[in-house]
């Protein structure tokens, strides 16, 4: 935690005002530069290192760099490509950097995302022959219901039975897929699905439309919208400060008489709810119908994304763009350098890893800060905690 | 057979399967004794059955290909130990990324793999006593289980009885006094988690030289973190961890067991039922109040 930022430190005097304003000022900058060049150093590494993977692998690395350059923003067309694979990210995303506020460590995107799925076509047979405006609403209802229980359940097991939320989460996807392939290829069945089982589709008139202008469909805007109303929640109002103050130190939030049991679930409920919107957007915008094609790992690239944003929900969108834009270049990359398609989940284990350890990095560029104030030593006690 | 053949594909069952689970757990026991927490054992195991099953059929030798595939789980394990000790950096986060690092490295360099077949460990014969064949198929024991069950007995002994036991269950315990005392954390949870991801490794080769005893994408399916969950149920205790895995395998074992007496509807869910198991047992055993019986302190810091 950021306990020796600036921000904290008590008002200046009145003489000292402008002068102290402007140092504050160039604390902030420097803490912004570093909270961007960090992280862009960290993706160079990994790029780096995943070039010497690939090279030993008996690829040309500057042509792999090239083709998923191209892959991934070389044309409008890959570019619309990489915005529909960021679309489901922008959502997953949220699923872990919300809980992540409250230091929670929360994985269970994908599992959010494909009962979320299921939800909205049962939604949407449900409402069969209503307006289009209504069934795209109830699905999206349902999707958020449903995710949103899923995920409030780990919420609330961590904190109300101190169950661990991170393997709870991911023994919760599976349970999920479980879940998801049982009535897939059983009672949800279409027969008419022979080689890929599917629920029966939700009609051509409830498809999701897409934005105008661009072949990418409204999920992406709903993902981008929900980024935005995380970041007021969580950086605007006195929830989201509750939150931070729980993330800090869960003892001082009790004690100050937050309802940290609620605030836990109601977030993990949100987050649960964003996953869940993912998996309708999906149904109703690509697939039509609901099947094994879901499961392709959005919920765990968004872990990813959370993670390289530093769970900031603004930086989501972004990085949802470069972790799709390395999604899209996969098939370019299989084609072109005949590269196995475990490729890209090579260079993003790298990417997670590299960018993890470099928080090690954090408050001790002493070029980056114009003033000592990063770097003053930290209390005993702070830097005993300092894991949490 | 009846009837009498489910309780037996049971144990058949638990006896093939429960491996994996054994000797993750046996590592992860010892990685988290030392009061760090390793989710990146999915990937070590998945790793492990990769380059265990690509040696075997190099080299034409399976135990070869056990141990390289335990070699490149101390790799993995050290990578864990290395990133852990530089500041700031999260156990649980730092797990999660090496686990999806595994799994991406596995598949990309397993590709060759998918349609040679490598010589596979063999069985012994335990159950060749008896003339009916499921009871004689449900006794096949690999050597590599034998081994694991001699080493939780051995890290039991390990933890309770040797110097450097107590040196682990120190730093898991409290990593200020091992430093009083002189002793280096870090450098203690370097050869622990090294040593961890060696288990992990050698579990995995199992999965691919024994059984199912081929490498394909689809081989593991979670057991690595199903083993860590299983270390917490377990409490922290080698033999415990055993008995276990024996559980878990058994409930693993439920879907095939029940396809083998010819009930196949509803398979997706009884092939949760090891998720679904463990998930009740961590729910049973928590409490919000109090830590557990039997963690290492250093687990609790640490969240």
């Amino acid at each position: 935690m950021t306990v020796a930022s600036p921000q904290s430190s008590p008002p200046p005097a009145v003489g000292a005002h402008t002068r102290a304003a402007a140092g504050e000022w160039g604390a902030r900058l420097a803490v912004a530069v570093e909270a961007i060049f960090v992280p862009l150093a960290g993706i160079a590494v990994s790029f780096a290192l995943f070039g010497v993977f690939v090279a030993l692998a008996g690829a040309n690395v500057l042509d792999v760099y090239y083709q998923m350059y191209r892959g991934a923003f070389g044309s409008w067309f890959s570019f619309q490509n990489t915005l529909l694979r960021a679309a489901p990210l922008t959502l997953t995303a949220l699923c872990t950097a919300l809980p992540a506020q409250l230091g929670l460590v929360i994985i269970g995107g994908e599992g959010a995302l494909v009962l979320g799925a299921l939800a909205s076509v049962v939604a949407a047979h449900a409402l069969d022959g209503f307006n289009p405006w209504v069934v795209l609403v109830a699905m999206g209802g349902a999707a958020c219901l449903v995710g949103g229980a899923w995920i409030g359940l780990q919420g609330g097991l961590r904190t109300l039975r101190g169950v661990n939320e991170t393997i709870s989460s991911l023994l919760l996807n599976y349970i999920a897929i479980g879940i998801f392939k049982h009535l897939v290829e059983g009672p949800m069945r279409d027969p008419a699905s022979l080689n890929k089982p599917s629920t029966r589709p939700i009609g051509e008139a409830n498809a999701l439309g897409s934005i105008p202008g661009m072949d990418v469909h409204w999920g992406l805007a709903y993902g981008v919208a929900a980024c935005f109303a995380a970041y007021v929640l969580m950086r605007r109002t006195t929830f989201g400060f509750a939150a931070k103050i729980i993330g800090g130190n869960v003892r001082a939030a009790l004690l100050s008489g937050l309802d940290v049991h609620r605030i836990v679930i109601v977030t993990c409920t949100v987050a649960g709810a964003a996953a869940g919107l993912a998996g309708m957007a999906e149904v109703a915008a690509v697939h039509g119908t609901a099947n094994a094609s879901l499961i392709v790992g959005y919920g765990y690239a968004g872990v990813l994304v959370a993670f390289l944003a530093r769970q900031h929900p603004l930086g989501i969108v972004p990085v949802s763009i470069l972790l799709g834009g390395i999604g899209a270049s996969g098939g370019l990359l299989q084609r072109t350098e005949h590269l196995p398609d475990a490729t890209v989940n090579v260079l993003e284990g790298i990417l997670f890893t590299v960018i993890l350890a470099s928080e090690t990095l954090r408050g001790r560029l002493h070029f980056l800060s114009p003033r000592p104030v990063q770097n003053a030593p930290l209390p005993a006690a702070v830097e005993t905690s300092r894991a949490a | 057979m009846g009837l009498w053949g489910l309780p037996l594909a049971l144990v058949g069952g638990a006896l093939r399967v429960s491996a994996p689970y054994l000797f993750v757990s046996l590592g992860e026991c010892l990685t988290e004794k030392s009061g760090r927490i390793n989710l990146g054992q999915e990937g070590t195991l998945i790793m492990g059955a990769m380059s265990g099953y690509g040696i075997s059929y190099l080299s034409g030798s399976a135990w070869l290909g056990v141990l390289a595939a335990g070699c490149v789980g101390v790799m993995l394990g050290a990578l864990h130990a290395w990133l852990c000790s530089l500041q700031r950096v999260n156990d649980v986060a730092v797990g999660i990324a090496l686990m999806l690092l595994g799994i991406g490295s596995a598949f990309f360099l397993g590709k060759p793999l998918i349609q040679p077949s490598a010589p596979r460990l063999s069985a012994l014969e335990l159950g060749s006593w008896s003339q009916i064949a499921p009871v004689r198929a449900a006794l096949e024991i690999n050597v590599l289980l034998l081994m694991g069950i001699a080493a939780a007995f051995a890290m039991r002994f390990f933890f309770q009885r040797t110097r450097w036991g107590l040196l682990v269950r120190i730093v898991g315990e409290d990593a200020d006094a091992a430093r009083a005392m002189g002793y280096d954390a870090n450098r203690v949870r370097f050869f622990a988690t090294a040593a961890g991801g060696f288990f992990a490794g050698v579990g995995g080769s199992f999965l691919s030289l024994y059984y199912p005893g081929s490498w394909s994408e689809g081989l593991s399916s979670g057991q690595g973190l199903m083993a860590v969950a299983l270390v917490i149920f377990a409490r922290w205790d080698p033999v415990r961890c055993l008995w276990a895995s024996l559980l878990f395998g058994g409930a693993g074992a439920i879907g095939p067991a029940l396809q083998s007496i010819g009930i196949i509807g509803g398979y997706n869910l009884y092939a949760t039922a090891p998720y679904v198991l463990t998930l009740v047992i961590m729910v049973a055993t928590s409490s919000a109040r109090r830590t557990l019986v039997g963690q290492p302190a250093e687990l609790t810091v640490a969240r």
